[in-house]
């Protein structure tokens, strides 16, 4: 894959969430279930991120996770993206969850949902999707960004239907799950996580 | 000393006249109380199973509710094991003899060792602390896959989801009950109810119930109306929880889902009342009130076969 042309910089971690929660808890837990395994698996990966030196992309990775539960999922996956993606976050980190089954995915989504959250997803056999609360409109401009891999805002009109492109963009912009980069330019979160690994 | 026979099929609907005989029970010993202020124990109380011919997870666990709520008020509680050696053997196998010790005193031989055997998903399990849910979670998980999708026909995404519904029924007693419970699961051919296999779990705690968890946070709310059925009202349907954080109450709601998906019926009693969801093939009324009184909370779900197995 080719860099993107004025691709911001991020710091890409990978985390095996079965594997990081084993150490995590010092038990060998197979499945992300209660509510303090999850609070130990996101202050890992709070430690990760605190320590990087600028913008960073968690790729949470749950290839290996066979039950996920969703006290588990709120703990670690909304929590994170709560503190993250609010207005003053503690670093400029992103989040991208892969190896996400059908199983996971149903439950990131309800997680998501209720508390108005989006995330996006590698999705086995299916590919990059945004996951939980966003419009059609905030839909439609994430899948046009994550198609081209990069568009410029002045783009967008030509891509996606609709009043208000500009502002649904903005919104995903802050809420982390495009990345904003020089110029005005989107870049899709699934392809900068894979060409800065 | 106060006898309670239990009933031939030992199971869900017998727990409220044993709720019912425990509570009177209980009003007698008060009514014989030796002084204002003082709480009597009351006499012995004989948990008596003789009559037992069948019992299922349910029923298994609330013979221990009864039994810990009884030594609760400061009583002696014994227990007369089951007749029948299939019944003994059964329960035997659930555990059951293991958990008992520690709260009746056994009256009667219930042989020796726990046999082991694939109907039993999940013995009696005590929950206590996180770490018995992550053992909960594992152990069903060995058991259960080859079962709900082979027996039960469910496809395998919703067979993995199967370790959720575990993890939080058995989270509800840690976080809300504050006190510890137990769980239970088994599978049966429901011949005569159904017509199908299904899947039994059965979860207990006597801890402080649902009315106990919400009460400080929102029983003002409901001003008059606020007793057992609102707060179970408020949990099941709608997912109150005490808890401020936005992403708590999602447990029930969840478990209500996935159990729908499958036309299984949930129940949660606690307190006084008891509410369910009820799909076609059970007559349980969505809501009973005015029950007799049994502390903590009392989950039953039931996970049918798919009609045309795959």
């Amino acid at each position: 894959m080719q860099r993107i042309e004025h691709t911001p910089q991020v710091v890409p971690f990978h985390f095996d969430l079965s594997d990081h929660v084993r150490r995590s808890v010092a038990t060998l837990y197979s499945h992300l279930v209660t509510r303090p395994t999850g609070q130990a698996l996101r202050m890992g990966i709070e430690t990760r991120i605190r320590e990087s030196d600028g913008p960073c992309v968690s790729v949470l990775d749950f290839t290996e996770v066979v039950v996920l539960d969703f006290s588990c999922a709120d703990e670690t996956v909304a929590k994170l993206i709560r503190r993250y993606c609010a207005e003053d976050p503690p670093a400029p980190a992103y989040f991208l969850a892969r190896g996400v089954a059908g199983h996971h995915r149903e439950t990131l989504e309800t997680v998501l949902i209720r508390q108005g959250m989006a995330l996006v997803a590698d999705v086995t056999g299916v590919g990059p999707r945004l996951l939980g609360y966003a419009t059609e409109l905030e839909h439609a401009v994430w899948a046009a960004v994550e198609d081209a891999g990069s568009l410029g805002l002045a783009e967008l009109p030509a891509r996606v239907e609709g009043d208000g492109v500009g502002d649904a963009a903005s919104t995903l912009v802050a809420r982390r799950v495009v990345v904003p980069g020089q110029g005005g330019r989107l870049h899709s979160l699934s392809r900068l996580a894979l060409s800065a690994a | 000393m106060k006898v309670i026979a239990l009933p031939a099929n030992l199971d869900e609907a017998a727990f409220d006249p044993m709720a019912a005989a425990l509570a009177g029970a209980r009003s007698g010993a008060v009514a014989a109380g030796v002084g204002a202020g003082e709480t009597p124990p009351g006499p012995p109380l004989l948990v008596d199973a003789a009559g037992v011919r069948w019992v299922d997870p349910y029923g298994a666990l609330s013979v221990l509710a009864v039994g810990h709520a009884a030594r609760a008020s400061g009583r002696v509680a014994r227990f007369r094991p089951p007749a029948s050696p299939e019944v003994t053997s059964y329960l035997r196998r659930m555990g059951f003899f293991r958990h008992a010790g520690g709260v009746y005193e056994l009256h009667g031989e219930v042989g020796q060792g726990e046999d082991t055997e694939s109907d039993v998903l999940l013995e009696i399990t005590a929950v206590t602390d996180h770490g018995d849910v992550h053992r909960v979670v594992d152990r069903v998980y060995e058991r259960s896959g080859t079962i709900l999708s082979t027996q039960l026909g469910y496809p395998r995404e919703l067979a993995m989801q199967f370790g959720t519904i575990f993890s939080e029924v058995c989270q509800n007693i840690i976080e809300h009950a504050q006190a510890p419970g137990w769980v239970a699961t088994q599978t049966y051919h429901w011949r005569k109810r159904l017509g199908r296999k299904v899947v039994m779990i059965a979860v207990m705690d006597l801890g402080v119930g649902f009315r106990g968890s919400l009460e400080g946070e929102h029983a003002a709310g409901y001003a008059g109306r606020w007793g057992d059925a609102a707060a179970l009202e408020a949990a099941f349907m709608h997912g109150v929880t005490r808890f401020r954080d936005p992403g708590r109450g999602q447990g029930l709601q969840q478990i209500r889902r996935l159990v729908g998906r499958v036309d299984g019926r949930v129940s949660i009693r606690s307190g006084t009342a008891r509410i369910s969801d009820v799909p076609d093939w059970s007559d349980t009324p969505p809501l009973e009130q005015n029950l007799p009184y049994f502390p903590g909370a009392q989950i039953c779900i039931v996970l049918p076969a798919r009609e045309t197995p795959a």
